[in-house]
């Protein structure tokens, strides 16, 4: 039976789960805007793809933020006050971005578009770039004292390892962002993002392999995890090299299927290379942060869980209502809101 | 300046640069809705066009809305950590309920209804709107029911160190937010119902054709009764909160007036000029017995001032200051209570000329116009009061604001972060006013989007 620290540990992961698989794509065809939209009406077909969806998908952070401040308040406390600055260019980059998407059609002057078009690039990237770097420093351990304070600078997160971890999920993101542009757009875009997974789909492979051996070399994930470190953590590395293979054979569903299944199972190998901590201390092994000593009252939890357990299913419900919506590719006949 | 200020400033700045576009999301998506629902239901094309003119409008303010609310649920981790550790068990919740039950809610159904138009059946579409509606105006209870904890604690134990929760039902059901929410939610209404009032009216001066004069007739009526009926809701629910303040925050009510000394009856203060240091007056025009009646509806009984407050307070929580800046709160709380006046007024004027169908008077167009501006000021003044006039408390009697800041967060950094917001949020404020200003000129007309000189540009959309 797992207790309900546990039980919480894995809502968090299934959260930040939810929004690495959603909101990936979404960063990677942010990313990808500037590149393969030719024309403006191309660019706007491209944002048309994300359109419906991406606010919906950002929430599922939000709720990933909200649930570590309830179910651990000390995770919550001691991560966002840490990563003081990294927080600060992540809230810039989200706020510039869902501003443009919004604005950016709204009026026709060039300058207008391309300055939002660019917010949409920045916005997406950075993210993308620093999602991969957070989670690398929770696992490798940042200076953390005895009274659970961040005790180190900015520059201390821009260590090779985390920012190893920042490339492979940007360079994942971006590629999962191709692999759905091919499903959801139609010629000249698709041709174009299937030339850009297959240019930025290898680069993607080897930085998760180079994570993975990182992850082995500079972390206590081999010590935790042992010789064969399970399926898990194996099928990460399976699946991102499947999707090459599908993508070789112009396959894009099972390529989207398996870089999906990649990013959920990376984000899964970190989790648990982590359990029961969630942020480790550098500085001594004891004054780690853990799911018992950040968390909040049994009493709190099990409200919580009850919460959860009923209306996580319910927004699984619309938000895959809404997918069926939106399935069809976007062609040169759908009208454009953005 | 010291990180704890700038930590204040900062707090200060974006939530109410936050607020300002939460009322007006709150307010117009009833309208959108209502008139989404009257085309569905009478199938006439001016509903329509007004549902997406409204709509056009509400998406604008609403984008604002989202982003800057994100900063709201990270910045008490990275500004007020030791806050976040100190009441996490009983705060975080509410604001992940709000999260998972209301945000994703409003925020998924909005794509439905953006990008649904053509894709869903016409009742299913509609519902979607609906379900914004609730969504947003769910998400103000939880946000709500969090601040009401720091006004009010209730549903906690003090336990480990920290604020435990012990009582979920007395935490979602504490009577501050019983009279917060009502307050909250009609000064939302009022702030959508002079936007409309205000742009309908610019629409009314020169009518650009006769569908325009229609529909902008329509929605300077629904503007008119909307603002009178939610300035009437939101001076009756915030003059019963401020009777409930008098009990649980007396000390926040007596700088509100400035009021040093206990008096019985209490004398209201129209205009006070005081030493904050030697806390007394230096020029004052009072109403004697007033402020007893406001407090109690009877011309008599003790208002309790702030000398006594300050006193008995140290006794309950030791030596300290416990007294607000009383400028900030005199003064805004008169701010926050003038725009309800002549919102109030303005409302009146405007009723009585839809009564007797004569509102196309150039002095009423003109200040309809101008009253847009008083729910803001009204909104702003209204949070930054109640905020400021809790101090020195982040959570009243439990924990000081001081001790709530991040230890490990440098003056440097929050300077940093300060200034990258104030940059950011003057940038697209400016993008904001000029886009909502260029969309409420443009009027039912759907502006032609497709970029200048665009090879394939695809023709306009059919359904607009």
């Amino acid at each position: 039976m797992m207790d309900l620290n546990t039980l919480w540990f894995v809502l968090i992961v299934v959260l930040f789960i939810g929004f690495f698989v959603l909101e990936g794509f979404d960063y990677g065809v942010g990313i990808l805007l500037p590149f393969l939209g030719r024309t403006d009406t191309e660019r706007r077909r491209i944002i048309h793809t994300i359109g419906p969806v991406w606010d919906g998908n950002e929430v599922w952070i939000i709720t990933a933020g909200g649930a570590m401040f309830a179910a651990f308040p000390h995770w919550y406390a001691t991560l966002f006050s840490g990563f003081y600055l990294a927080l600060f260019l992540l809230l810039a980059a989200l706020i510039v971005r869902g501003v443009a998407f919004e604005f950016r059609s709204k009026d026709r002057h060039p300058t207008w578009r391309a300055t939002w078009d660019w917010m949409i690039f920045v916005g997406s990237a950075v993210p993308a770039l620093l999602w991969g770097v957070a989670l690398g420093n929770l696992l490798r351990g940042v200076p953390i004292d005895a009274d659970m304070h961040y005790v180190g600078g900015f520059f201390d997160l821009l260590n090779p390892y985390a920012l190893i971890c920042g490339v492979a999920s940007f360079t994942a993101f971006t590629t999962h962002g191709a692999i759905f542009l091919n499903l959801k757009s139609t010629d000249p875009i698709r041709t174009r993002a299937l030339r850009a997974t297959r240019t930025v789909g290898p680069l993607a492979t080897a930085a998760v392999l180079a994570f993975a051996a990182a992850t082995y070399a500079w972390t206590d994930a081999f010590a935790r995890l042992g010789v064969n470190p399970g399926l898990v953590p194996m099928t990460a590395v399976g699946s991102m090299l499947a999707a090459g293979v599908f993508v070789h054979r112009a396959r894009l569903g099972w390529a989207f299927a398996m870089t999906c299944l990649a990013i959920a199972t990376s984000t899964i190998t970190i989790f648990m290379a982590l359990y029961p901590r969630v942020m480790v201390s550098s500085l001594n092994a004891d004054w780690s942060l853990t799911i018992y000593n950040a968390s909040s009252t049994p009493y709190t939890l099990t409200i919580m869980s009850v919460i959860a357990l009923i209306f996580v299913p319910i927004v699984l419900l619309y938000q895959g209502w809404t997918y069926w919506v939106f399935r069809h590719r976007v062609t040169a006949d759908t009208p454009l809101e953005y | 300046m010291d990180a704890l200020t700038l930590a204040r400033w900062q707090f200060g700045v974006t939530t109410v640069y936050h607020f300002f576009f939460v009322p007006l999301t709150i307010g117009l998506i009833w309208v959108v809705a209502l008139l989404h629902t009257a085309w569905v239901v009478t199938d006439r094309p001016i509903y329509k066009k007004m549902t997406k003119f409204w709509g056009k409008l509400f998406l604008i303010n609403f984008a604002m809305g989202i982003v800057t609310g994100i900063v709201q649920e990270f910045q008490f981790g990275m500004n007020w950590s030791e806050y976040s550790r100190f009441v996490g068990d009983v705060f975080g919740a509410p604001l992940a309920i709000e999260a998972l039950v209301a945000f994703f809610l409003e925020s998924t159904f909005l794509g439905l209804w953006i990008f649904g138009w053509d894709k869903l059946p016409k009742k299913v579409h509609l519902a979607t709107i609906w379900m914004v509606a609730i969504g947003s105006n769910l998400s103000a209870y939880w946000i709500l029911v969090a601040n009401s904890f720091m006004q009010q604690p209730m549903g906690y134990v003090l336990r480990n160190g920290r604020a435990e929760m012990n009582d979920f039902l007395a935490l979602i059901t504490n009577p501050h937010v019983f009279v917060q929410f009502p307050h909250v939610i009609t000064g939302a209404m009022a702030t959508a119902a002079f936007f409309i009032m205000g742009i309908s009216a610019w629409h009314l001066r020169k009518p650009a054709d006769e569908e325009h004069l229609e529909a902008f007739s329509l929605s300077f009526r629904i503007g008119a009764v909307y603002a009178l009926v939610s300035t009437l809701a939101v001076m009756t629910v915030g003059h019963t909160q401020a009777q409930y303040m008098m009990r649980v925050q007396p000390m926040k009510m007596a700088a509100a007036e400035a009021l040093w000394d206990t008096e019985n009856p209490a004398a209201m203060s129209l205009f006070t000029w005081g030493d904050e240091r030697e806390r007394r007056d230096v020029f004052a025009v009072k109403v004697p017995g007033l402020l007893s009646f406001l407090a109690y509806n009877r011309f008599d009984g003790e208002v309790r001032g702030i000398n006594d407050l300050q006193e008995a307070y140290v006794e309950q929580y030791g030596p300290g200051d416990y007294v607000p800046p009383v400028k900030w709160t005199y003064w805004t709380f008169r701010l926050m209570v003038g725009a309800g006046m002549l919102m109030l007024a303005l409302g009146l004027w405007a009723v009585v000329a839809v009564v007797r169908e004569r509102f196309g008077h150039p002095w009423l167009l003109t200040a309809a116009l101008w009253g847009i501006a008083l729910p803001y000021i009204g909104n702003s003044t209204g949070w930054i009061f109640t905020e400021i006039g809790r101090q020195p408390w982040i959570v009243f009697g439990l924990q000081r604001t001081a001790d709530a800041v991040s230890p490990t967060v440098s003056a440097g950094m929050v300077l940093t972060s300060l200034i990258g917001f104030a940059v950011i949020y003057g940038a697209l404020m400016a993008a904001d006013v000029y886009l909502l200003m260029k969309f409420a000129r443009a009027g039912l007309a759907v502006p032609d989007l497709t970029a200048a000189g665009d090879p394939d540009a695809a023709p306009a959309p059919a359904h607009a």
